[in-house]
């Protein structure tokens, strides 16, 4: 699983970071997304789709 | 198995069918939609798409290899007219009969009209991509424009359209706009962004009529027996959950289709969306949520309901919406309607970057941040789970 990231599109809800913590961060000042981790381990497969499920933005990729 | 229908092609239809795919789902998959477009995003379209920020193009939910990797039986363009939950057969408007296993409902609202204004040349509503078009072509001859209603969505297209050079008014039948929602000192400061922005605001009236000029919208009259002149009308007075097609199917709707914890509306039949209300098994109380987050989370509560036979789980999620209007970014967790006190835990009204919590009962019933994007979201576990409002206080320590 590759995951990758479009910083313009991020709406800064923060969803992604409630799905998988370990994967997804904000910034401090304005929200948008930081990806902590774009190769998560496999056991972190089912949050990181849930992840980018879940982004009202659309602003997650996750390629399989 | 003679698969899953879903009725309704946005956010919360195709969370449906995504997630049973990924779940492993291999039989078959009837997406229905009314409208001819593939599913597309909402948000933006009183956002990005009106103001120009984005092309069309990025309202998109997801691109056409991504749907055509779904196998998904789409029909699109075509409205379901009815259901007959004994025969377990959906019937569209091109009277194609469909049979399903499981049927999932996510047919969403529509824009509730002024009365007698539906069609009127001049008199706008926000719902589709069309709508948001011929708004946005409006908007770029800077008309004057009466909006009807000042929730979000009356006030980000406010906000929008003063940018764009509009001249705007917003008239609400609320003394104080938003403070339902948000509580009196920020639907104030709200308001207020609105009216430094050169927004005409008009509160605590309500609109009697819209008044035409050669078949055209022209203003309208208010029950003060004042008058506003404009070149258009954007009424944006609320929604009317689509349910009528369910009429004589014995499935039971009202404000929404009627639904338990788990989002099932009767033997196989189940709803997700704006269109649903359930009862939400934390909160003790039926629910029908207009926002973006939630169609998302309940198509996927819904979809791995359907794969967990006689195993369903309960949806409880915390609530959230966001809103954007200048440089003001609201986000709320939870539901601050009915609340019985409010209080800040960081920043102030002044700074227009602030925390703050809602109670009821004793219990923090939601939170709310204005241009506080972290802190708010730290904030959101004292909602997810039962905090009382000292408990609250004692761990976010305040500047009440």
């Amino acid at each position: 699983m590759h995951v990758t990231i479009d910083e313009e599109e991020c709406c800064a809800a923060g969803q992604c970071v409630l799905a998988a913590p370990e994967v997804f961060d904000q910034r401090d000042e304005d929200g948008i997304v930081v990806l902590l981790d774009a190769e998560p381990d496999e056991s972190r497969y089912a949050m990181v789709r849930d992840a980018a499920a879940v982004c009202p933005a659309l602003a997650i990729v996750v390629h399989e | 198995m003679t698969g899953v229908v879903v009725v309704g092609a946005s956010a919360a239809g195709l969370s449906v069918a995504e997630t049973l795919r990924r779940q492993g789902f291999d039989g078959r998959i009837t997406l229905i939609g009314d409208e001819p477009e593939l599913p597309y995003d909402r948000p933006p379209l009183s956002k990005e798409i009106l103001s120009g920020r984005w092309p069309d193009e990025r309202v998109w939910l997801r691109d056409e290899a991504a749907i055509a990797g779904l196998e998904l039986d789409l029909r699109l363009g075509v409205r379901a007219d009815g259901v007959d939950p004994a025969a377990k057969t959906v019937t569209l408007a091109d009277g194609v009969m469909v049979s399903y296993e499981n049927l999932v409902i996510a047919t969403g609202v529509r824009p509730r009209w002024l009365p007698g204004t539906e069609g009127v040349p001049g008199v706008h509503v926000l719902r589709t991509l069309a709508d948001a078009r011929a708004l946005k072509v409006l908007l770029a001859r800077q008309p004057r424009l009466v909006i009807v209603g000042a929730g979000f969505l009356g006030a980000e297209v406010a906000s929008v359209a003063r940018t764009a050079g509009a001249q705007v008014t917003l008239v609400s039948d609320l003394e104080a706009p938003l403070a339902d929602v948000l509580g009196r000192d920020l639907g104030a400061l709200l308001i207020g962004a609105h009216r430094e922005h050169g927004v005409e605001v008009v509160t605590g009236v309500l609109v009697e009529q819209v008044l035409t000029a050669g078949g055209r919208a022209a203003g309208v009259r208010l029950a003060d027996g004042r008058t506003i002149e404009a070149d258009a009308v954007l009424v944006s007075i609320g929604s009317v959950p689509n349910v009528e097609w369910l009429a004589g199917s014995g499935i039971e709707f009202g404000n929404g289709v009627l639904c338990d914890e788990f989002c099932q509306a009767g033997p196989g039949v189940w709803a997700a969306g704006d269109v649903a209300s359930w009862r939400h098994p934390a909160l003790g109380t039926r629910l029908r949520i207009e926002h973006r987050t939630n169609a998302a989370e309940q198509g996927m509560a819904v979809a791995r309901n359907i794969l967990a036979g006689g195993d369903p789980v309960p949806f409880a999620p915390v609530p959230y919406i966001w809103s954007d209007q200048y440089d003001l970014k609201v986000q709320i967790y939870g539901l601050p309607r009915g609340a019985d006190r409010f209080a800040l835990t960081e920043g102030s009204v002044d700074e227009r970057s602030l925390v703050g919590l809602y109670g009821k009962d004793d219990r923090v019933c939601a939170a709310v941040g204005i241009n506080k994007i972290r802190a708010v979201r730290a904030a959101r576990a004292l909602v997810a789970a039962p905090t009382s409002w000292d408990a609250a206080f004692r761990r976010e320590g305040t500047t009440v």
